[in-house]
């Protein structure tokens, strides 16, 4: 192009300064008599509020498959003894409060916002859905036909079959190897069990609930305490067992018939943030393929122009925590792309990284993270995950300290442990015949169903 | 009953400084030094409204190339200048504008800074590369399209069925066809004609003081010689005579659809008239509480999703005229199209013949509430100044969009229903999954 032309004399990059650490916020911290422990923390900025609520739903009796736990989650405010599900959301609405619930077999999660004026409401009407919703017969009726269906359009994801077909492979029985409820099984749940369960699994004990914004902590506490003071401890919240060792097994193959791609995943165990072995997994990780600069991204896209978005991550949950490699590339080329994930992830485990690479990982980590929390609604989700891995603000501080101390011998070990490609497991979602031949001349194959 | 917002809504004030360089860039900052963030962004003025014919998705795959070397830059060396020191960087491109930005921690200001003038200077552009993002453009459109079910629906599909001129009617992601066919010379010239400085605007918001901004904005763009600014064309078009109907089959879809475009006024020049369809999209159909939402999910109990928004990506104050309200609904499968359309009319009616002012509220404070939330975002923060300023010269609208909405009155939302809804003038989109007869 023209531009190259008059590129003029070499310039230099301008030197980064150091830029000040961000200050971590002091934590209001208190457990109330019902056992709701509440974390408030001030951040101004916009006049706003957020909420992050996380309800532990394993407690006395057998877990739940995700079905209960999903339209409980869907249906939490479609009624109270007070409220219409209708009457709910225009009282929310003229809060200018959201309130969306969402939840996997071991946790409620009911996030929110409101504006600083209308936080004592907002809490007002967030704790009447949690301790009485009622789940009106029709409501729940009508809700459930909805969650199905929403249902049906995910599991036709082609991401949602690759994620559905790789826990399988990694936790087999555990409930954590069924992400998704089926939705016949959804259409068949009806209020009284949703009524019962609601009764016995959503209450205080165990719970945590984050409120971060434009208010003063203390009385935002009080305020906790009049809305959510009312309900019920009940039973002792308890952890669902480890998942076994996973199954490697050969390279599933699901067939999904139209796809103009192969969705790729490779996944196998790994530690979560508690771990004091975290950041060298967490540097590993990006220097593989966590972002733009990563070697996956270099060579799959950048370099043979395989796929839009490469990605490479740790999934963490309370009980166990896996890596997910992954890559949606057109049809033709599912061959070549595995090979060239299974090479950069040998290289990670069998020489040590170079140059600048590792530094740059880290840097963008700890950017990563401090970006986070730059936001109240960032820092809200932030506290309220790592409440759920027992740690606290300090993390956020103390990451990227550790991240700073990791070396390339500990990328190296920490590659050989979890991102050595013979113990992960492979599955490939697309058009299974197309994409067969193309694997067999790498690894074995298993046809899906 | 709850307390109620306060009547005026609430209130930000986030300062707003600007200047200009002798080569046309304009310059906004917004100084808040409350995190040690800064984000840098860069509007052009040229979206996928402005590509020639034969040459769809061409603005968008431009974006790419920017990515991929500068003047002083390597391939790759962008990415990892910026996450390297910690930022993450983006690009979009949407009817309009094309946009380039990243997020950094405040030390490396002059590093965003340097970046964006190096590519604003001149891009790095050979065969092999426009081959390699070519085949990234064409796997972002097979994994956000062709390989899912409701792909592109309704922004891709909707706009050919409402407007008949190339301009507001194709694809903007674009055809493998036309994709395949751009050539480095394409590139040369897209990139003279619309990257020119005094066609851009750049933001600068958080963790920065405004002289410094001045002084190194001077030191890293004021050496760019100044270029013409292009003609800006006029895309208004006729509106449609009577309802445009079109089916599109998706096999992959495993429910129906629906999506409805209607036009609406011009959003920078009717500005007072066209606000109030912003609100009555948001009244029909945004939330649980919203009137189509009770009306086809709570009470017929025909669709299980139902959306509405003004402007293709939901951006309303960040396009230009023409655009259009869309209504969207994904339906239960024996339900017949006629059925979702005439209760979505009854509901327009209603609206025109009357909104409550406690309804009107309700949705406003929803509004200004969500966008408060969104703001505190120093990167939507700076974003959302650099586009105001750079399409209606009001970076201002930044604090003020939130009043302007609260100005809204009843009668101005039932006016905007009869006027612009209550018509045949419309677009219909049917999606239909294979399956269906």
């Amino acid at each position: 192009m023209s531009a190259e032309s008059d590129a003029g004399p070499p310039v230099t990059v301008p030197a980064v300064a150091p830029s000040r650490r961000p200050r971590l916020p002091r934590v209001h911290d208190v457990v109330q008599d019902n056992g709701l422990r509440v974390l408030a923390v001030r951040r101004p900025g916009v006049p706003r509020a957020e909420m992050r609520l996380r309800v532990p739903l394993v407690r006395q009796g057998p877990a739940d498959d995700g079905t209960r736990t999903r339209l409980l989650a869907e249906t939490l405010l479609s009624g109270t003894p007070a409220r219409s599900s209708f009457a709910l959301a225009q009282d929310l609405q003229r809060l200018g409060a959201d309130v969306m619930a969402s939840a996997d077999v071991e946790t409620l999660v009911v996030s929110g916002s409101t504006l600083s004026a209308t936080l004592g409401p907002f809490l007002g009407l967030v704790a009447e859905a949690v301790a009485t919703a009622t789940f009106p017969a029709d409501e729940v009726l009508v809700e459930r036909q909805r969650v199905a269906q929403e249902l049906r359009i995910a599991l036709s994801q082609p991401g949602t079959i690759a994620h559905h077909a790789l826990v399988s492979r990694l936790y087999g029985r555990h409930p954590y190897g069924l992400p998704m409820p089926s939705p016949d099984k959804v259409s068949g749940t009806g209020p009284a069990r949703l009524r019962r369960f609601h009764a016995e699994r959503v209450a205080a004990r165990g719970s945590t609930l984050v409120m971060v914004g434009d208010f003063d902590p203390a009385r935002a506490v009080a305020r906790v305490e009049e809305a959510f003071g009312a309900w019920l401890p009940g039973s002792p919240p308890v952890r669902l067992p480890a998942p076994g060792p996973p199954r490697r097994g050969p390279v599933l193959i699901v067939d999904r018939p139209g796809s103009v791609q192969g969705s790729i995943r490779l996944g196998g165990p790994a530690v979560d943030r508690s771990d004091p072995a975290y950041p060298t997994l967490a540097a590993a990780t990006a220097v593989f393929g966590g972002y733009f600069a990563s070697r996956l991204w270099a060579n799959l896209r950048e370099r043979r122009g395989y796929t839009y978005s490469p990605s490479a991550g740790v999934s963490q949950r309370p009980s166990a925590s896996n890596l997910v490699v992954g890559a949606d590339v057109a049809t033709e080329v599912v061959g070549p792309a595995l090979l060239e994930t299974r090479y950069e992830l040998g290289r990670m485990a069998e020489s040590l990284v170079e140059g600048a690479e590792l530094g740059e990982a880290v840097r963008y980590l700890s950017g990563g993270l401090a970006l986070s929390w730059q936001t109240q609604a960032g820092l809200a989700s932030q506290l309220s995950t790592l409440s759920a891995f027992g740690l606290g603000i300090d993390f956020l501080r103390d990451m990227p300290q550790a991240l700073g101390r990791v070396s390339a011998d500990d990328v190296l070990q920490a590659a050989r442990r979890w991102l050595a490609p013979r113990q992960l497991t492979t599955v490939i979602v697309g058009q299974a015949e197309a994409i067969r031949a193309q694997v067999e001349a790498l690894d074995d194959v298993e046809m899906a169903g | 009953m709850p307390a109620r917002a306060a009547a005026a809504g609430p209130r930000v004030a986030f300062p707003i400084e600007r200047f200009q360089l002798g080569n046309g860039l304009r310059v906004v900052v917004s100084p808040d030094h409350a995190a040690p963030v800064v984000m840098v962004a860069v509007y052009y003025d040229v979206g996928f409204r402005s590509e020639p014919e034969g040459r769809t998705g061409f603005a968008h795959l431009f974006e790419h190339l920017m990515f991929e070397g500068s003047v002083h830059l390597e391939k790759l060396q962008h990415g990892r200048l910026v996450q390297g020191n910690g930022g993450e960087f983006n690009g979009s491109t949407a009817e309009d504008y094309t946009n380039y930005f990243e997020i950094l921690p405040s030390g490396a200001l002059e590093l965003g800074l340097f970046l964006e003038a190096d590519r604003m200077l001149g891009v790095r552009l050979d065969e092999e590369t426009l081959a390699n993002q070519i085949a990234v453009v064409k796997e972002e459109i097979r994994v956000n399209v062709l390989n899912r079910p409701y792909g592109g629906f309704p922004w891709i599909h909707l706009p050919p069925v409402l407007f008949r001129t190339y301009n507001n009617a194709h694809n903007g992601y674009g055809s493998f066809v036309d994709l395949e066919a751009a050539t480095l010379d394409d590139a040369a010239g897209f990139f003279e004609r619309y990257y020119a400085p005094a066609n851009a605007v750049l933001a600068v918001a958080g963790d920065a003081d405004p002289d410094r901004v001045q002084q190194l904005v001077e030191r890293h763009f004021g050496a760019i010689p100044a270029r013409p600014v292009p003609p800006r064309p006029d895309w208004w078009e006729p509106l449609p005579e009577e309802e445009r109907r079109s089916v599109h089959v998706d096999p992959l879809a495993p429910a129906p659809a629906v999506a409805v475009g209607y036009r609406v006024p011009d959003p920078i020049d009717a500005m007072d008239e066209y606000v109030p369809t912003v609100v009555l999209a948001h009244l029909l159909a945004a939330g649980e509480a919203s009137r189509l939402h009770q009306r086809l999910v709570k009470r017929d109990q025909v669709a299980t999703h139902v959306s509405g928004s003004v402007s293709l990506f939901d951006s309303p104050f960040e396009v230009r005229d023409p655009t259009m309200l869309s209504l969207v609904a994904i339906h239960h499968e024996p339900v017949e199209v006629g059925a979702i359309l005439a209760a979505a009319d009854d509901e327009v009616v209603a609206a025109a013949e009357r909104v409550e002012a406690d309804e009107l509220e309700r949705v406003v404070n929803s509004m200004s509430s969500s966008y408060l939330r969104r703001i505190d975002n120093r990167m939507y923060r700076g974003l959302t100044c650099a586009v105001l300023e750079q399409q209606r010269g009001q970076a201002e609208l930044l604090d003020e969009l939130p009043a302007r909405w609260a100005e809204v009155t009843p009668d101005q939302v039932s006016a905007a229903a009869e006027r612009w809804l209550a018509t045949p003038s419309r677009a219909v989109l049917e999606w239909r999954p294979a399956s269906r007869p």
